[in-house]
C-alpha cells in the first residue's frame, strides 16, 4: 500500500517534466499549449494525447504546436494544420460528418430504443 | 401481442449474438493503420521529382528494424525496374544511413534526408516504414503502412502500379 502511494505521489511530477521543457511569455499561452496538446491524440500511441506521450512523434508534434503558438498562430490553424497531415483521427474530439454521425448520434438513438422498450413493457404490466 | 411473447425468450440471444458479431469484426480491424488525409492529394514535397513517372517513395531509418525486414524485397524491386523507387530517410544519423545503404545494397534512385523529421510530418508519417505510391502527375494514390511484402506486392500495389504506368500525363 505504502508503496502504491509512493507512486502516485510521483504522478504529478511527471505531467510537469514535460510542461518545464517549454517557456512561455504569458501564462495564457501556456494554457493555450496545455489544452491543445491534450485534445490531439498521439497517433503512434493511440490512447495517450500529445501532452501525455513520450513517442519520437508525439515530442515533434508536441514542439510543432509550440513552435506555432510562438509565432502567434491561432488555435484554429494549428488544428487545421495538423488534421492536414494526420486527419481527423488526430482529434479527441471528431468533427461531425457523414463518416461520424452514428458516433454522435448513435448512443442518442438507443437510448430512444431502450425508453421505447421500457415504457412499452411498463405499460404492459399496468 | 402473441408473437412477441413467442420471441420474447430469444431476445437476450439475439443480442448476444449482435455483441458478438461486432466484436468478431473489432478483431478484424487495424485501428493503428490510420487513413491518410493525403490520399488523391498532390505529395507535399519534392514535386518536381515526380513529374512523368510512377514512383514510390518508401520512408525508412537504419533505427527502424522493419525497415530492415523489407530492405531485400526492395532490392528485388529495384531490379525489376517496374517503378521509379524514391526514399525518404527519416530522423537518422546520416553516416549511419550512407553506411547501411553501402552495406545492405541501395534500392532508391534518390534518397531525400529527413533529419528532423519536419518532412515527414508534412507526409503525415507515424511509423516507419511507410511506403507512398505516386502518380505521373504528382498525385499520392496509395499509402502502405508497414513493411512491403510479397503478398502486399502482388495483391495491391503491382495492379496499382501497372494501372498507374497506363494513365496519361
Amino acid at each position: 500500500m505504502k508503496k502504491i502511494l509512493f507512486f502516485l505521489l510521483l504522478l504529478p511530477s511527471i505531467a510537469s517534466a514535460v510542461q518545464d521543457y517549454y517557456h512561455f511569455d504569458s501564462l495564457k499561452e501556456q494554457n493555450r499549449f496545455n489544452a491543445l496538446t491534450s485534445q490531439l491524440r498521439c497517433l503512434v500511441c493511440q490512447n495517450q494525447n500529445l501532452a501525455e506521450s513520450n513517442a519520437p512523434l508525439a515530442n515533434d508534434l508536441r514542439n510543432q504546436v509550440y513552435e506555432k503558438i510562438q509565432q502567434g498562430q491561432s488555435d484554429q490553424t494549428i488544428i487545421d494544420y495538423l488534421v492536414a497531415r494526420y486527419g481527423d483521427f488526430i482529434l479527441y474530439q471528431p468533427p461531425m460528418n457523414v463518416m461520424t454521425i452514428g458516433l454522435w448520434f448513435g448512443p442518442f438513438l438507443l437510448l430512444i430504443l431502450g425508453l421505447g422498450g421500457l415504457i412499452f413493457y411498463i405499460k404492459k404490466r399496468e | 401481442m402473441n408473437l412477441f411473447k413467442q420471441v420474447r425468450f430469444a431476445l437476450p440471444f439475439i443480442l448476444f449474438l449482435f455483441i458478438v458479431i461486432l466484436l468478431m469484426r473489432g478483431l478484424s480491424l487495424h485501428p493503428n493503420q490510420i487513413p491518410s488525409p493525403l490520399m488523391n492529394k498532390p505529395a507535399p514535397t519534392f514535386s518536381n521529382d515526380f513529374k512523368g513517372h510512377v514512383t514510390l517513395l518508401n520512408v525508412w531509418a537504419t533505427w527502424c528494424s522493419a525497415c530492415a525486414e523489407e530492405h531485400d524485397f526492395l532490392l528485388q524491386l529495384a531490379r525489376e525496374k517496374e517503378v521509379i523507387l524514391m526514399g525518404l530517410n527519416y530522423k537518422d544519423n546520416p553516416k549511419a544511413a550512407i553506411r547501411w545503404l553501402k552495406q545492405q545494397g541501395n534500392p532508391y534512385q534518390l534518397v531525400a534526408y529527413d533529419p528532423t523529421g519536419q518532412i515527414g510530418i508534412d507526409w503525415g508519417v507515424y511509423g516507419t516504414p511507410e511506403t507512398f505510391i505516386i502518380d505521373k502527375k504528382g498525385i499520392i494514390r496509395y499509402k502502405q503502412l508497414g513493411p512491403l511484402t510479397q503478398e502486399v506486392w502482388e495483391q495491391t500495389l503491382k495492379p496499382l502500379i501497372q494501372q498507374l504506368q497506363n494513365e496519361s500525363l
